[in-house]
């Protein structure tokens, strides 16, 4: 009996994970084309300068500065802030596994996703060494 | 060219390198960087961030039906993306001060080796059903379903399998690729698990090895949001089509075809990193 309440479980955790991943993608790909409309209708006839790598501007490689353009409706700001949703999507999944597997009693796969979760999280504050 | 009609034609060929990348099982990541620096002109480090940023949305989109299916098993998926996470987050760093040629030449290499490896046969290579001690210990046996009822599996060499992984991190963040074939013959050669499990897994780990390198590539600037939207949307389009075909046409002359173009890209790539042309 035991064995079919733990599957049952996995099989709860494993619906509400594809549940989320497809909002995730869903709510991100969405943001990203309204942002793109907004960016085109206002910068479409300029010249495109992606030939030379000179970066994406200062102000819209971290949050704090996307959420700047996105007050002020930026479309590049807006397609960031979509873009950041989708990075976001693979990392709540993990953080939603970390309570899954706590939920489970699984105190060893607890301490395996929680490093996971250290890892992207380092990454995602710019992976200074 | 305005930017309008240039992002149009961005669009396009993602949607394009999405169903391709779909339908030969490459992935659009590995697709649409060549095409935006052979025949876009776009710099490659702006290329490999919009991949990049793509990888992350057909994985999770595709994740999503995987799992409901019950072929992916989240202990092992959780396990060995402590190596991918790692090794991306390092690859991603590497590419950040390594020469954009060096990275042009590695792609090519890289694509190479993953149209070799997607084009093989599948000979299934079980473990010999013993339980090793370390997969035990990791609760990483596990079942799927079959038409005839649960198949049980228990991997083996799990510190390889590890290694692998940590492997295909590397490229992944170096490249802006998901790395899909260096995953899936890390369990399905290395760990002997069943070919569908494989598959099933490696897709569900590409999102959160992606999201690793996703952080350092956003703040050096190579997530540039005028290329990246129109590239993101495209390859995720792309993708569902490829999908839906993949379901219901034969493959197979289709594969080829496409197999010659995705060597000769890769060839373009190498010779443009080792002439120093991009």
């Amino acid at each position: 009996m035991a064995g079919e309440t733990k599957r049952w479980t996995d099989q709860a955790v494993e619906e509400w994970i594809g549940n989320l991943l497809r909002a995730g993608v869903t709510l991100s790909a969405a943001v990203v084309l309204f942002g793109a409309c907004v960016y085109l209708v206002r910068h479409g006839h300029e010249m495109p300068h992606y030939r030379v790598f000179v970066g994406a501007p200062r102000d819209l490689r971290n949050v704090s500065g996307v959420w700047k353009n996105v007050l002020a409706f930026k479309g590049r700001g807006i397609i960031q802030l979509g873009l950041l949703l989708l990075i976001a999507t693979p990392v709540a999944r993990v953080a939603f596994s970390v309570v899954a597997f706590a939920i489970e009693r699984d105190r060893l796969y607890v301490v395996l996703t929680l490093i996971v979760l250290t890892i992207l999280t380092y990454s995602l504050v710019g992976g200074r060494l | 060219m305005n930017i309008i009609e240039f992002s149009l034609l961005v669009w396009l060929s993602s949607l394009l390198a999405g169903f391709v990348g779909s339908l030969t099982g490459l992935g659009g990541g590995i697709i649409i960087t060549p095409v935006l620096t052979l025949a876009l002109g776009v710099d490659i480090r702006y290329a490999i961030g919009a991949s990049l940023v793509s990888v992350i949305a057909t994985s999770s989109g595709a994740a999503a039906a995987y799992v409901r299916e019950g072929f992916s098993n989240i202990r092992i998926g959780m396990f060995l993306e402590i190596a991918t996470t790692l090794g991306a987050l390092g690859g991603a760093l590497l590419a950040v001060r390594i020469s954009t040629n060096a990275i042009s030449v590695i792609f090519g290499l890289a694509l190479i080796y993953s149209a070799y490896a997607s084009s093989r046969a599948r000979g299934e290579r079980r473990g010999d059903g013993r339980l090793d001690p370390l997969a035990t210990r990791l609760k990483l046996n596990g079942a799927y379903p079959t038409p005839d009822g649960p198949v049980g599996y228990r991997p083996k060499a799990v510190p390889a399998g590890f290694g692998m992984m940590a492997g295909a991190g590397v490229l992944s963040g170096l490249l802006g690729i998901g790395s899909g074939a260096v995953k899936v013959i890390a369990m399905d050669q290395a760990m002997g698990l069943p070919f569908k499990v494989s598959t099933t897994t490696s897709n569900f780990m590409i999102g959160v090895t992606a999201a690793a390198s996703a952080g350092v590539y956003l703040s050096r600037g190579y997530i540039e949001p005028g290329l990246a939207a129109p590239v993101m949307l495209g390859v995720v389009a792309g993708s569902l089509v490829g999908a839906r075909v993949l379901a219901r046409a034969k493959t197979k002359w289709l594969r080829l075809v496409f197999g010659v173009v995705i060597a000769v890209m890769a060839v373009e790539m190498i010779y443009h990193g080792v002439t120093g042309r991009l």
